[in-house]
């Protein structure tokens, strides 16, 4: 015990005296979780249109009016010529382009039916998408809003109507932080558990001090503790930090028990610190480290669902995402956060991380020797 | 008496890509308690493998080893509590101060300064005016006292030393040799590592070894009486002239730089050294003085590499 202590003891000395770990630690969380939730977002705004109205009529100023009120379209161009629109999609000054033909005014009184063209820059696909998702609603509401005006409501609807009404759960406002948020904060505690703790224990084979360490009397397990410890709590740490700016920047306040959400993590803590643990015993210069780091990171951060759906990849990379611990913590964070789950709701999450951390400490134990 | 350090027929070789590299090849010595033994060698002869394999880091192909009559290989765990081993790197915590590292390396061993303080009160005193500072900090000499204290702190009963005066000022390596001697006093085996030839003849007994051989082994004066042939030094006013010539008359065994002389040993027994001055002077070097010379443990060194 009294090894354990002066080996924890210098372990945290160390940390706190290095001002490069302690900026890692404590400021790089606070600045990636202030930016990055606000700059990775999925909502498109701001589409450029470009409106060809040839029929310059009361109805087709009402829907250009309609467009340009939106706060999803900005209207740069409002011409009469299709060829100028399309130039301004060449040189990138608009995203879509809305042609109102001559006469649809007219033909829409009269033959009660009238054609629109719309086309779309489909270099951004998510852009071209979404902009015609949003037009079409437009131009469906204001042809609501047309046939309201003009036909005189008999007693009976002559069609049958069914309308829809929605309802948002867990997150009514489609805030897209509430869903980003909580991910990221896993991505950060998943760099000081495995990737800091990786870097620490090959520090010591490249400066050569685990030459001296391993000298001494001092027993496996409890070097290998006297490391995972202080990260498994600093890790602790920066979750602590990470919620505390969630709920004053973001307002996000976990919808379930703050307890469940501990538990998870410590538990998780001990599957990535076994992770880096691994990762040290096969690496022996912190370069080579950082490497594989970098490249576990991208799969981690990719293969996650911090930014990508999972249900949407294909079969077998749905299967590669069960193999990655940073999943089943990200799902625990946006389902306790916003959802409120409580243990007995993330049970198998839970058993599966422990599998993880079982699995990978073993392996990284077993591998780890003392002598060569 | 029971050897204090013991191997027999040791073999380690390293696979360094496609070639097998023999970093040791059947050695076999014994170290008495209370020596202070030199290994004495180039860089690559072999020296930190051999310690590391004493020390417990590293497990020999073929052989046995024994330190304090424990088993290197099985009662390592016994061996870790008794030996004091100092890596020829510096390999002490840079971001720790003097203070901290001993305390740290003491707890491991389960003791503290003050119990071991006599034994390292010596150096110990010559750093404690550092003691706040952080050992990354410190000069070459002071680095290889803070790092021999933090060997010393749990009193081992033999002290493994690689290449402890690399790199170290010629004013701190003699003090460390002191050091070393008093603490040989105290009854501490000592086996130490050097490239440095001239610090052989401050050991008790020395092994000379080259590429993972053990050339000879024997008290420096021992190593030294046996050179078989009378060692000349020779100057003149272009040394680097003389030298070509001394190599190109067939009469010279072996011709070699040593400090501002030349070492030379001939092949026949009695050799006429005026004729050899008489031939120097037609090819007309100046100021020129040939006389007999003691050999030393680096030109034993060199003969014994020549065979």
């Amino acid at each position: 015990m009294r090894t354990l202590r002066i080996l924890l003891e210098k372990e945290f000395r160390q940390i706190f005296r290095d001002p490069a770990i302690l900026r890692l630690i404590f400021i790089m969380p606070i600045i990636q979780l202030l930016v990055l939730p606000l700059a990775a977002d999925y909502e498109v705004k701001d589409i450029n249109i470009a409106i060809v109205d040839q029929d310059h009529s009361s109805y087709s100023r009402q829907l250009t009016d309609k467009i340009s009120a939106s706060t999803y379209f900005n209207l740069v161009i409002y011409t009469h010529s299709y060829n100028e629109a399309i130039r301004g999609v060449e040189k990138d000054m608009a995203d879509v382009v809305l042609q109102i033909p001559p006469s649809f005014e007219k033909k829409l009184i009269k033959e009660n039916e009238a054609k629109l063209f719309m086309a779309l820059n489909a270099i951004n696909g998510v852009k071209a998408n979404l902009g015609g998702v949003y037009l079409r609603s437009i131009i469906n509401d204001f042809n609501g809003e047309v046939r309201l005006d003009w036909l005189q409501f008999p007693r009976f609807n002559p069609q049958p109507l069914i309308r829809i009404s929605s309802i948002n759960w867990f997150n009514p406002l489609l805030n897209y932080q509430f869903f980003m948020v909580p991910g990221i904060l896993v991505i950060l505690v998943t760099l000081v558990g495995s990737f800091l703790a990786a870097l620490n224990i090959v520090k010591e084979k490249e400066i050569g001090t685990i030459e001296q360490i391993n000298v001494t009397p001092i027993r496996k397990h409890q070097f290998i503790l006297g490391k995972l410890i202080p990260f498994w709590i600093l890790g602790l740490l920066v979750l602590s930090i990470g919620l505390l700016l969630a709920r004053i920047f973001y307002g996000i306040i976990p919808a379930g028990s703050l307890l469940t959400v501990y538990l998870f993590a410590a538990v998780y803590l001990l599957a990535v610190l076994g992770l880096g643990l691994l990762i040290s015993t096969y690496t022996e210069t912190q370069q080579q480290a950082m490497l594989i780091s970098f490249f576990l990171m991208m799969v981690f951060i990719l293969l996650g669902g911090l930014y990508t759906s999972i249900d949407s990849m294909p079969k077998w990379a749905q299967i590669f995402t069960m193999f990655n611990p940073v999943t089943y913590f990200i799902e625990v964070m946006r389902m306790v956060v916003l959802k409120g789950s409580n243990l007995y709701d993330i049970r198998y999450h839970l058993l599966i991380v422990s599998g993880f951390g079982v699995f990978l400490n073993s392996w990284a134990i077993i591998n780890y020797k003392k002598r060569s | 008496m029971e050897a204090s350090v013991r191997a027999q027929n040791i073999f380690k070789s390293f696979q360094s890509g496609k070639t097998k590299v023999e970093a040791l090849n059947d050695i076999s010595f014994e170290v008495e308690k209370g020596e202070l033994f030199g290994l004495i060698g180039p860089d690559g002869a072999g020296k930190t493998t051999l310690f590391r394999i004493f020390t417990t880091l590293m497990i020999a192909n073929k052989g046995n080893a024994w330190v304090d009559g424990l088993k290197v290989v099985s009662q390592y765990r016994e061996i870790r509590k008794r030996v004091g081993y100092m890596p020829g790197r510096f390999s002490l915590y840079q971001d720790l101060t003097v203070e901290e590292n001993l305390s740290f390396f003491a707890t491991l061993f389960d003791t503290t300064l003050e119990e071991n303080y006599d034994l390292v009160k010596d150096i110990y005193i010559q750093i404690e005016p550092f003691k706040k500072r952080r050992a990354g900090a410190l000069s070459g000499g002071m680095k290889q006292k803070l790092a021999l204290s933090c060997a010393l702190i749990h009193k081992p009963s033999v002290l493994f030393l690689d290449e402890p005066t690399t790199g170290v000022d010629a004013v701190s390596r003699q003090e460390f040799w002191e050091l070393l001697r008093n603490l040989q006093l105290q009854g501490i085996t000592i086996v130490v590592s050097t490239p440095y030839m001239d610090e052989a003849s401050l050991c008790d007994r020395v092994a000379l070894m080259q590429a993972g051989k053990i050339l000879d082994l024997d008290t420096p004066s021992g190593i030294t009486r046996k050179f078989s042939k009378t060692l000349w030094s020779a100057s003149s006013n272009d040394m680097y002239q003389l030298m070509n010539d001394l190599k190109a008359d067939e009469r010279v065994n072996t011709c070699y730089p040593f400090g501002q002389y030349h070492h030379i040993t001939f092949k026949g027994l009695n050799q006429e050294i005026q004729s050899i001055e008489k031939m120097l002077a037609e090819k007309g070097h100046v100021d020129l003085t040939i006389q007999k010379t003691e050999p030393t443990i680096e030109d034993c060194f060199m003969e014994l590499m020549n065979q």
